[in-house]
């Protein structure tokens, strides 16, 4: 009998490690999987690829003002950068915009709004955008970015409220919805996951 | 349509209003009071700034939804306001207005600028004072009476 018994619970110990196994491979997700150098840098390049969106980049210029519209044109009422990047006393960002949309007015708000500060420009005083390996420098150093590390960025990219609304940029003055990033925030968050799990891997050009 | 309770100059108003209405037309058309105007609706020219919460706001473009409970002030009250008052008298000394229409929104922002920054610098006031737009020009007599504004209150006019 204690022969029986012990290979009884040799079979239930061997059955439960195989269904543990077996159930951690199939629920197993990309995230488990430590992601190579090329698969950080093709995550990149969907990161990058949303960065570069007017409804990012519109806020991370090079210039002295803020820019607006798919057009990225010059933000209207001559709004100027300000010291903290919120604007200047009588013409805040603040001013115009609140803590959430006014669709009705087609003004889009979100909680602190303000602009990126110029050490994380996107773009160069042309407002062409810079380069991926010039985006994913900037990005990555941390004496420019607010001192986050992988983590941090993901974070960034998950929580921020200023970002978060690039999918949710309400309405324009004329009714129709402002455009979105090119992939959802599910995908954006993502792709910054795999990047940070590569070790924030950048292009060399 | 919705009831707001909001705090003008100070005293307790209710108005039930769409949410949607931009507090510049509560202000004009449910509470009568017209010291603050209408230009572009769009946020574009200023003459529409009041104070909200202490921030110089375009009024044309924030629906009355968005206020809550932040008070708002507008040019009815800048008589009674230390800055205001030194302002208005600095733009009488320097007999800043032609037709006038904008004026009420210069001097809110006007306003906003010395409770900020007492001792503007000529960029402050090209900065802080260029999104708001007047049709007659008076831009150097509005610059001279915030730089009047600006020393008598450093002197302790205040």
């Amino acid at each position: 009998m204690p022969r029986i018994r012990a290979g009884l619970l040799v079979s239930i110990i061997a059955i439960a490690v195989a269904w543990i196994g077996s159930a951690r491979f199939a629920g197993a997700d990309a995230s488990d999987n430590p992601a190579s150098t090329a698969q950080g840098l093709a995550a990149w390049e969907k990161v990058y690829s949303v960065l570069t969106h007017p409804r990012c980049i519109n806020c991370h210029t090079a210039t002295n003002y803020p820019q607006q519209g798919d057009d990225r044109r010059r933000h209207v009422a001559n709004v100027v950068r300000g010291p903290e990047g919120k604007g200047v006393p009588a013409l805040n960002c603040a001013g115009c915009h609140q803590e959430t949309n006014a669709d009705s007015t087609g003004v889009p708000g979100g909680h602190n709004w303000h602009l990126a500060p110029l050490s994380m420009r996107w773009q160069d005083t042309n407002d062409r955008a810079l380069s991926s390996a010039e985006v994913c420098r900037a990005v990555t150093d941390r004496s420019k970015n607010n001192n986050l590390d992988g983590p941090g960025l993901l974070k960034h990219h998950e929580e921020e409220p200023l970002v978060k609304w690039a999918w949710n940029p309400g309405r324009r003055p004329d009714g129709t919805t402002r455009t979105l990033p090119p992939l959802t925030h599910e995908q954006f968050v993502a792709a910054t996951r795999r990047w940070v799990e590569a070790g924030t891997p950048c292009p060399t050009k | 349509m919705a009831t707001y309770q909001l705090n003008v100059n100070g005293e307790r108003r209710e108005v039930t209003v769409d949410p949607s209405t931009p507090l510049l037309w509560v202000l004009r058309e449910d509470l009568k009071m017209t010291g603050t105007k209408f230009g572009c609706g769009i946020s574009a020219c200023g003459a529409c700034t009041v104070h909200v919460g202490g921030v110089a706001t375009r009024s044309c473009i924030v629906p009355i939804s968005h206020v809550g409970d932040r008070p708002v002030v507008t040019v009815e009250a800048m008589s009674a306001d230390p800055v205001g008052r030194v302002v208005q008298n600095a733009w009488v000394e320097e007999d800043v207005v032609q037709c006038g229409y904008c004026q009420s929104g210069q001097i809110m922002a006007a306003v906003a600028l010395l409770k900020h920054t007492p001792r503007p610098t000529e960029q402050n006031i090209e900065e802080s004072m260029g999104g708001n737009l007047c049709r007659c020009g008076t831009y150097p007599r509005i610059r001279a009476a915030i730089k009047t504004a600006a020393t008598q209150l450093t002197k302790g006019g205040a």
